[in-house]
C-alpha cells in the first residue's frame, strides 16, 4: 500500500521516521490495554471465566476488565455460538463500538459454526462481521486463549494506527 | 401402584383408544386425532393428570399419515406419565388445540408449529417461538434440507 504524503510535507527520511514511531508507540500502548465486551452466548463462556480470572489471568496482558457497554471496548470477543436470531444483536454491539476495535472469535462455533451445521446456527460470525483472531476448541483450552491474545498483541504493534487523520 | 392407574385408565378408554402398550414405565395410548381434546379432558377432570409436560411430533416421511402428534401427561397425585399418540396426515396436520384444558400449551403449540407445521385449531396465537418471523417452511421435517441457511444479516462478500 502507498501512503500520499500530505500537504505540506515532504516524504524525508525524517517523517517517515518519526510516524513509524508514532505508530509503534501506540500501537506498544494499545496492546496493552485491551477492554474486552464479552458477547458470551454459550458453553465457551465457562471457559472464558477461568481464563480471566485469577488461574490464569488475562490481566497480565492487560485484557482483563470487561466492559460491558460496546461503547467503552475495543476487543469483542464472540464467545459460543451463535444463531441466525442472534446475528442481528452481534452485528449491533459490533457496529456500537469505537474504532480501533478488533474482533476475537473464541472456540469453533464462533469460528465456523462448529458441529452445528443446521437450520439455526450462523456458519461463523466472519460471514457478518470481520474477525481478527480465530481461537479453535470445544471450548478451546486457557493456554489458547492466551496464546491467542498474545497474537493479537503482535498483530495490534505491527498495525498502522492513525490518530491525527488517515495519513499521520 | 402405577399398574392399577394404567388399567383404570385402559378401561375408561377402552372404546377411543386404538392399541395401548407401556414403554419406559409410561403408559402409551394411540388415539384418532378428533379424540385427542376429549381424553385429555377426562385425563385432567377425572384421573388428575394436572401436568401437561409436553406436546411434540413425529415426521414418518414414508407413510400415509404422515405426523405423530405426541402429548405428554404427568399426574401429582398418582406419580404417573401418560403419553397419548394421535395421527394426522400431511395434506391437513390439525388437531385440536389444547389451551382451554391447559394454558401451558400455548407456547409448546406454537413450537410443535413451528418446527413441525402441525396447525392446533383453537390456538389463536402460533407465531413462531423459538424461529423468527419470516423464516420459510418447517426445520424439523425430514424433508428439510439439513444445510439450508435462512439468514436475518446478510453475509458479508
Amino acid at each position: 500500500m502507498t501512503r500520499s504524503v500530505p500537504a505540506g510535507h515532504q516524504r524525508s527520511a525524517a517523517f517517515e521516521y518519526f510516524t513509524t514511531k508514532k505508530d509503534e508507540f501506540v500501537g506498544w500502548a494499545r496492546k496493552f490495554s485491551l477492554f474486552p465486551y464479552p458477547f458470551v452466548t454459550a458453553c465457551c463462556a465457562m471457559e472464558f471465566m477461568s481464563v480471566s480470572s485469577t488461574l490464569y489471568d488475562t490481566d497480565r496482558f492487560g485484557a482483563a476488565l470487561p466492559r460491558f457497554t460496546p461503547r467503552q471496548s475495543d476487543m469483542l470477543m464472540v464467545v459460543g455460538t451463535v444463531t441466525h436470531k442472534q446475528a442481528p444483536i452481534l452485528r449491533k454491539v459490533y457496529e456500537q463500538m469505537c474504532e480501533p476495535k478488533w474482533v476475537v472469535a473464541f472456540g469453533v462455533c464462533a469460528s465456523t459454526g462448529g458441529f452445528y451445521q443446521n437450520y439455526a446456527a450462523l456458519p461463523g460470525i466472519d460471514k457478518i462481521i470481520p474477525v481478527d483472531l480465530y481461537i479453535p476448541g470445544c471450548p478451546p483450552r486457557p493456554e489458547m486463549v492466551i496464546d491467542g491474545i498474545m497474537k493479537l498483541q503482535d498483530k495490534i504493534a505491527a498495525q498502522r494506527h492513525p490518530i491525527i487523520n488517515q495519513e499521520f | 401402584m402405577s399398574e392399577a392407574c394404567f388399567d383404570k385408565i385402559r378401561d375408561t378408554f377402552a372404546d377411543v383408544v386404538s392399541e395401548t402398550s407401556v414403554a419406559h414405565g409410561i403408559l402409551v395410548l394411540v388415539t384418532e386425532a378428533a379424540n385427542v381434546f376429549a381424553i385429555a379432558r377426562v385425563l385432567k377432570e377425572n384421573l388428575g393428570f394436572d401436568l401437561f409436560l409436553d406436546v411434540t411430533a413425529v415426521d414418518w416421511p414414508d407413510r400415509d399419515l404422515r405426523f405423530d402428534v405426541v402429548y405428554h401427561f404427568y399426574s401429582t397425585r398418582e406419580f404417573v406419565r401418560v403419553r397419548l399418540k394421535t395421527r394426522v396426515p400431511a395434506a391437513d396436520p390439525t388437531v385440536d388445540t389444547l389451551v382451554p384444558l391447559y394454558g401451558s400449551a400455548r407456547y409448546m403449540e406454537r413450537e410443535c408449529h413451528e418446527m413441525y407445521g402441525i396447525v392446533f385449531r383453537g390456538n389463536d396465537d402460533l407465531r413462531p417461538l423459538l424461529l423468527y418471523e419470516g423464516f420459510v417452511g418447517h426445520p424439523l421435517r425430514k424433508d428439510y434440507p439439513k444445510q439450508k441457511e435462512q439468514p436475518l444479516v446478510p453475509y458479508r462478500k
